[in-house]
């Protein structure tokens, strides 16, 4: 990238001189990018249009809904019914939200997998989590607005978790509320910070991508790289082109949904009307919550049960801190590769038992679940970091078998032609 | 000579005295911002409720709208009084003496609200034959009390009282 970017117009000039905004179009264009990203990559690209079409899908909708306990269950069947394409459009934003969710559970476990967290990266990391943090305020309040019974009693839960905090808890849940349940002004306020939130991540997100080209990429073998070099690709045309068409891939799986399943991610009972007189037989939060639903169920205390939950999330945030491996990526890491997965097994099966009752075996397994969970990130990531022989790392990803290593056989990429 | 250590010191409070001026200007124009948040005027308004009983049966309960929030009034038959009173306070995790929690034995008057996380529990389920939570599995007895399952305490009696022999004024 060049340092002293001028742009061919006359009036590209002009403008760049008084405001020097075009100067960043060079990340988009020769931005140099490590030429072995694989497709875990392209989730980056796909969650800023889950974003982009969240919040676009988010204005239109806001235009016909009306926020007040009495109308606003009317006003989603007028939406779905009445309305333009409003069903088309409901069902994106419904879906989207899942597709999000999706998108941004394989890009952290990517992030996992492959070091991405590590230094010189905390920042982005860290950012990327309280995206995910404000990812899961928002999807939380959406649900809450269509005012059926799933939003009215996961509202109730949700907010109740609040109530475990010792001494005031029971007055920051009735602040939450505005009064001595879910009710109107809830929801009044639910809608209005659902309208802020995205701006907000959007945000987050524009740091996110400030501090990703502070360094660059990461890359598959996770070693440090020259940019520009033979290693780096500019980012237009290779990477822009693979983005799209991933995006193209993750766009039929979207529309999938959109057309033959648009609800089989939510739940029937949220086309009842809330009513405070009767709970649902079986309450469960959205897909997308489930593994920390099952924690919170795990511990049969309910401070414990809430500290637990966030303490689960807040955890990650810290794991640039408890890898202290000398290798980043998992690639040259062969016994912590097989803890990865477990993880991944333990996560899976923590969102499996958070959709049952929690009772007999399923609440074994949320039980071994979450201890697997936090032993994973306090002792088997911090012990196995520092005692674990890893495998050599090539010097670079043009020449993983020339760079002089001891044992040159045994460097590997992830891609053979390399 | 003292005086350019004087002058620091007037400088001193100078600093500090805006510095406690400006944090109390900001604190008293933050605080109507939090504040808004609390129950209105119009929600407090509603605080209380008036309940005829005298159509419920022995046995049977009704659930009343107050706050927002479900009440269960419920009428107990003599085995259900003589069960929730023969419990020994060392079998309960929250220790309450069914006396203390009802003014006539025969009315049993609380919040239909587990403690644990706000569900509306179910009646005459459970393994102690008084309520259960669906949601998160707590068992709660005749009285309202809490026997089993993560809700930390017995359900809520409200602040009520019968106006006549079969009116109760909830709030």
């Amino acid at each position: 990238m060049s340092e002293n970017y001028v742009p061919s117009s006359k009036f590209g000039k002009w403008f760049n001189d008084r405001l020097p905004l075009l100067t960043l179009s060079k990340h988009l264009t020769d931005y140099p990018t490590p030429k072995n990203l694989n497709y875990w990559w392209t989730f980056g690209g796909i969650l800023t249009f889950c974003l982009i079409s969240q919040i676009i899908t988010g204005i239109v909708l806001g235009m016909h809904y009306v926020a007040h306990a009495d109308m606003a269950f009317s006003s989603i069947e007028h939406i779905m019914r009445d309305v333009n394409y409003g069903w088309l459009i409901r069902y994106i934003h419904s879906n989207g939200a899942s597709m999000f969710f999706l998108a941004v559970y394989i890009h952290i476990f990517r992030s996992l997998f492959y070091g991405s967290y590590r230094s010189p990266r905390e920042i982005i990391w860290i950012l990327g989590m309280l995206i995910y943090l404000l990812m899961m305020a928002t999807a939380f309040m959406g649900y809450v607005l269509p005012w059926g019974q799933m939003s009215f009693w996961g509202a109730t839960v949700i907010t109740n978790l609040f109530s475990a905090i010792p001494l005031v808890g029971e007055s920051i849940v009735t602040w939450l509320w505005g009064g001595y349940s879910v009710d109107n002004p809830t929801l009044t306020r639910f809608f209005s910070l659902h309208y802020l939130f995205p701006f907000l991540i959007l945000g987050l997100v524009v740091l996110h991508i400030w501090a990703l080209h502070v360094p660059g990429n990461n890359n598959p073998i996770g070693i440090d790289i020259k940019k520009p070099s033979k290693d780096t690709v500019p980012f237009h045309p290779y990477i822009t082109i693979k983005d799209l068409f991933a995006l193209l891939i993750f766009m039929t799986i979207f529309a999938g949904f959109i057309f033959f399943a648009p609800n089989i991610l939510g739940h029937s009972d949220n086309y009842i009307e809330a009513n405070p007189l009767v709970t649902p037989k079986h309450i469960v939060p959205e897909w997308y919550l489930l593994p920390f639903y099952a924690i919170l169920r795990a511990v049969p205390d309910k401070l414990g049960g809430v500290v637990l939950m966030l303490g689960s999330i807040f955890i990650l945030m810290a794991l640039p801190w408890l890898d202290s491996s000398k290798v980043r990526s998992t690639v040259f890491r062969p016994l912590y590769k097989k803890f990865f997965w477990l993880l991944v097994i333990d996560v899976l099966a923590l969102g499996y038992v958070g959709a049952m009752p929690a009772e007999g075996l399923y609440l074994l397994i949320a039980r071994v679940g979450t201890i697997y969970y936090f032993a994973h990130f306090l002792i088997v990531l911090p012990v196995l970091s520092r005692i674990e022989k890893t495998e050599p790392v090539p010097l670079s990803i043009s020449e993983p078998v020339l760079g002089g290593m001891l044992k040159p056989e045994m460097a590997r990429s992830d891609r053979k032609d390399v | 000579m003292d005086k350019p250590e004087k002058k620091g010191n007037r400088r001193d409070f100078i600093f500090t005295a805006s510095y406690t001026v400006g944090a109390i200007g900001i604190g008293a124009t933050i605080w109507p911002l939090i504040d808004q948040m609390n129950p209105d005027s119009s929600v407090k308004a509603l605080a209380s409720t008036e309940v005829d009983i005298s159509q419920i049966e022995p046995g049977k309960s009704v659930t009343v709208l107050w706050r927002g929030k479900p009440v269960f009034i419920k009428r107990r038959t003599q085995e259900e009084i003589a069960e929730a009173q023969s419990v020994s306070l060392d079998d309960l995790p929250h220790p309450e003496k069914d006396q203390d929690r009802v003014k006539k034995p025969e009315w049993l008057v609380m919040l239909g609200i587990c403690t644990h996380l706000g569900c509306v529990p179910l009646s005459d389920k459970g393994e102690y034959n008084g309520w259960f939570c669906p949601c998160h599995g707590s068992h709660y007895d005749t009285s309202g009390r809490i026997r089993k399952g993560p809700a930390p305490t017995n359900m809520e009696i409200p602040k009520y009282a019968f106006v006549d022999d079969n009116t109760i004024k909830i709030g």
